[in-house]
């Protein structure tokens, strides 16, 4: 079982990697407007 | 390009306004080039006061080289595919960098390239698609706003991610309590959970102790406090036990108790935030603009650059934006916003006008001798934000426990400490500290917030705007309301009450009317929308109070009596008669002349609105005691009392603005003291009554005094609100009841020794979960009806 010493860490730095994913969404404004970008996917790249 | 965007326009399903005319311009301005003068003159008109200096420095930011941006808040956005059609501005117009429109608040983000368009040009663009836009007041406190919101969603993330790895670690423990774990492991296992539980404490946890800080140093009982001091013991004790490898760690319940407790304070902030956000835009529909009159020449001009000494021009319909005195012109002001007389004043040269009121008849000219905050309602205004400050903070009633919920806690502590030190020391200080961690409110601390949010959410969509959840508490035991007459109990708006004469006169009395925008022709037009009507000719309006024109052949004269027997029309007994029953039910009487002969009479009045009567009635008898306070003269006050059931004796005319906040402060002190308002006569009233209610239709000064704002026609909402706010604090103490049935259970596990970690841990979620279906499925505001 000692492979649970390798595991554990390789969670935590995943577990971390997600925080600061988080952490950089919300603070580039991504969390501040959730009902507008759904409706501007539905029509974009007309210069496609 | 071009055939795509039309397309894309054509699939939005909103009506606007401009819903009829947006394919027509919209075509002209797609081939037109930004720069074309031809729609720019007239139109960017509208909108040029954008373009002042003082305007940019107040309200835009710079974005980068040349590029400016600001927000505007957009009239006419209904349904999401106005979110597409708006957004490819960028494409319309030459020079608009972006465009980025936030649905939930109307509001619109756009940056453009100072040398190539103006921002007026962009504003009338805008204008002509249907979504007229408003410069918007208050951005700083929205961007606040902004910043809190990223800050609480980053605790709770942070607290999320920690609680769940925690937890992990947690479940590895209990099955190696039951199955055996190596000692290792668990050893590891613990030290893991120790780091994770304190950063989680010190990080997104660390609000509940400043909280606790704030409330033993201000000697005022919050809910933090016993939070507190439950997760201090928890993480001190597992902490100690972790070290010396013996005991019991209680990591993975307080790193839940954390992350939950953060969900629950979020979702309340939020949902105020909302309906906060709603009503601080509404202000950015009042004018931003003036006429100033310079060496023969007219340009429009913020009003902030506008000084006294100026002289303005005012539009017939526009609002007066200063005190003034008139230089040019006649005409007649509507001042209910000042005074809640609901009968327009007569202005001549000489006379004074106060800004916020609103001129009627002609357009006249006037010198400004003060501006901004030193006019009448500058003042007024002044007053009413001294009132929201002075307010005492509303304690909730779950902060108000929280006091003696920690006292108790704390004594129980020390009794089971006491009581276990006989038999084993280290047996009573581990049956303590469990105590002290079970007993931490989890579902106590989520029980107010949860059903404060959901119901101002479901006030929300039905149009009931609450600023804060003290109102809804407050509102629950009934008091004292104070109604405000016109606007309130009253429709507002002048209207045809009374008609003696023949249907042949109406539709020549519609057609003349149709010219006007005084408040009694309105009034016609409203109450003869559905006749056919023919063209008046020659249609001129006259100061001393009438109105003439010719139809067909037939020259029509319309005004007050006194209009008319100035220009020498007799008075037949029957039409005197009747003026004197107007006036004697407090309505305005109209005499209509044709050819010279008087063939029709009319009163005209405010008319009471349609559910007054049922919607007071209800109030009455849910324990409420009703009282008007109005600034209209007494006589029409105690008329009005009388139609809707309210002894005339409780009824106060010809009050000013600060003795109706007089009146509601005396009063205050001793009840639970509502006011329902509409304007700025009763802003201060409004803002320093117990509860403030701005009906719909009213002035923007009442948003600021309110707490409550309606935005629906009509006083059956306040029924509504009343009973919400009695169903809301009724689930409020249930949710504490039952969170309080928890605790008391846990706490008598703890005393008695038999609390596990695992029994802990199933405990909290569960009562939390108990508590948040009863929040959801209290019915506090009952849905729509549509």
């Amino acid at each position: 079982m000692s492979v649970l010493y390798l595991i554990i860490p390789i969670t935590l730095v995943m577990a971390t990697i997600a925080v600061v994913a988080y952490y950089w969404a919300v603070s580039t404004g991504q969390m501040d407007d959730l009902d507008s970008p759904p409706n501007r996917m539905m029509t974009d790249d007309d210069d496609a | 390009m071009k055939q795509d965007c039309k397309e894309k326009r054509d699939t939005c399903c909103c009506t606007t306004a401009a819903g009829s005319h947006r394919t027509e311009p919209e075509e002209k301005l797609l081939n037109d080039s930004p720069f074309t003068p031809d729609h720019g003159d007239r139109d960017a008109g509208k909108f040029s006061f954008l373009d002042h200096p003082d305007f940019s420095v107040a309200r835009c930011a710079p974005a980068g080289d040349a590029i400016m941006s600001t927000e505007f808040y957009l009239e006419g956005v209904h349904c999401t595919s106005c979110v597409p059609s708006i957004e490819s501005l960028p494409k319309l117009l030459q020079g608009v960098v972006d465009a980025r429109l936030d649905f939930a608040k109307s509001l619109l983000r756009i940056a453009w390239d100072t040398n190539v368009i103006r921002l007026s040009e962009i504003a009338s663009k805008l204008d002509m698609l249907g979504y007229t836009p408003h410069a918007v007041h208050n951005h700083d406190a929205r961007e606040l706003y902004t910043q809190e919101n990223r800050k609480l969603l980053l605790r709770i993330g942070v607290a999320g991610a920690l609680a769940g790895n925690t937890m992990l670690l947690a479940i590895a423990l209990y099955a190696g309590a039951y199955s055996g774990i190596e000692a290792r492991f668990e050893n590891l296992f613990r030290w893991i959970s120790l780091v994770l539980g304190w950063i989680s404490l010190m990080w997104p946890g660390r609000s509940f102790l400043l909280g606790a800080i704030t409330a033993i140093r201000t000697r005022t009982p919050h809910m933090d406090l016993p939070i507190a001091i439950g997760l201090v013991a928890g993480m001190a004790a597992g902490t100690i036990h972790t070290i010396f490898q013996s005991g019991d760690v209680y990591f993975d319940s307080l790193t839940v108790l954390i992350f939950m407790l953060l969900i629950g304070r979020w979702t309340q902030f939020r949902q105020q935030r909302k309906t906060k956000d709603a009503i601080e835009l509404l202000f950015s529909l009042t004018p931003a603009c003036c006429r100033l009159v310079e060496n023969q020449d007219i340009r429009v001009i913020p009003i902030e650059s506008l000084n006294s000494g100026d002289c303005i021009e005012i539009l017939a319909g526009d609002s007066v934006p200063a005190d003034a005195a008139v230089v040019f012109g006649q005409s007649e002001v509507d001042e209910s916003l000042l005074t809640g007389e609901s009968r327009p004043r007569r202005i001549d040269v000489g006379d004074e006008v106060c800004a916020g009121s609103v001129n009627l008849a002609s357009s006249v000219r006037c010198r400004v001798h003060a501006t901004g905050s030193d006019t009448r309602v500058g003042k007024l205004m002044k007053v009413v934000e001294a009132c929201t400050k002075q307010k005492a903070p509303f304690v909730q009633f779950a902060d108000r426990i929280a006091g003696k919920f920690t006292v108790t806690i704390m004594f129980m502590a020390v009794l089971t400490f006491l009581f276990w030190s006989y038999t084993d020391l280290n047996q009573a200080t581990t049956n303590a500290v469990a105590l002290l961690i079970v007993a931490c409110p989890c579902a106590l601390g989520l029980a107010t917030p949860l059903a404060l949010a959901v119901a101002i959410g479901r006030a929300a969509r039905r149009h009931i705007l609450i600023k804060g959840g003290g109102a809804l508490e407050q509102m629950a035991k009934p008091g004292m309301i104070y109604l405000d007459k016109t606007g309130t109990l009253t429709v507002g708006n002048i209207r045809l009450m009374q008609w003696e004469g023949s249907d042949d006169v109406k539709a020549v009395v519609a057609a003349v009317e149709a010219q006007s925008g005084h408040s009694i022709a309105r009034a016609f037009a409203h109450a003869f929308s559905d006749l056919q009507t023919g063209q008046a000719e020659q249609v001129e309006q006259h100061a001393e109070g009438g109105i003439t024109g010719i139809v067909g052949d037939h020259q029509i004269a319309i005004g007050s009596p006194r209009f008319l027997s100035n220009r020498n029309f007799a008075l037949p007994s029957w039409v005197s008669r009747n003026v004197d029953r107007y006036t004697a039910q407090c309505l305005t009487p109209v005499l209509i002349a044709v050819d010279g002969k008087i063939e029709a009479t009319a009163g005209l009045g405010d008319p009471i609105r349609d559910d007054a009567v049922a919607a007071l009635a209800s109030l009455r008898r849910a324990g409420w005691q009703l009282e008007i306070l109005s600034g209209d003269h007494i006589d029409v006050v105690r008329r009005v009392a009388t139609q809707v059931g309210i002894d005339p004796a409780m009824a106060q005319g010809g009050l000013t603005p600060e003795q109706k906040m007089r009146i509601v402060t005396e009063r205050c002190g001793k009840h639970t003291v509502v006011m329902v308002g509409d304007g700025s006569n009763d802003a201060a009233a409004l803002a320093a009554a117990t509860v403030g209610i701005a009906v719909h239709g009213g002035a923007e000064a009442s948003l600021a005094a309110a707490d409550v704002y309606i935005g629906q026609a009509g006083l059956a909402p306040i029924v509504d609100l009343i009973v919400g706010a009695r169903r809301t604090v009724t689930t409020i103490r249930r949710n504490l009841l039952v969170s309080f049935g928890y605790n008391a259970t846990a706490i008598c596990l703890a005393a008695t020794g038999i609390i596990t970690p695992l029994i802990a841990a199933v405990l909290m979620p569960f009562s939390s979960f108990t508590v948040l279906t009863l929040s959801i499925g209290a019915q506090t505001f009952a849905k729509p009806v549509r």
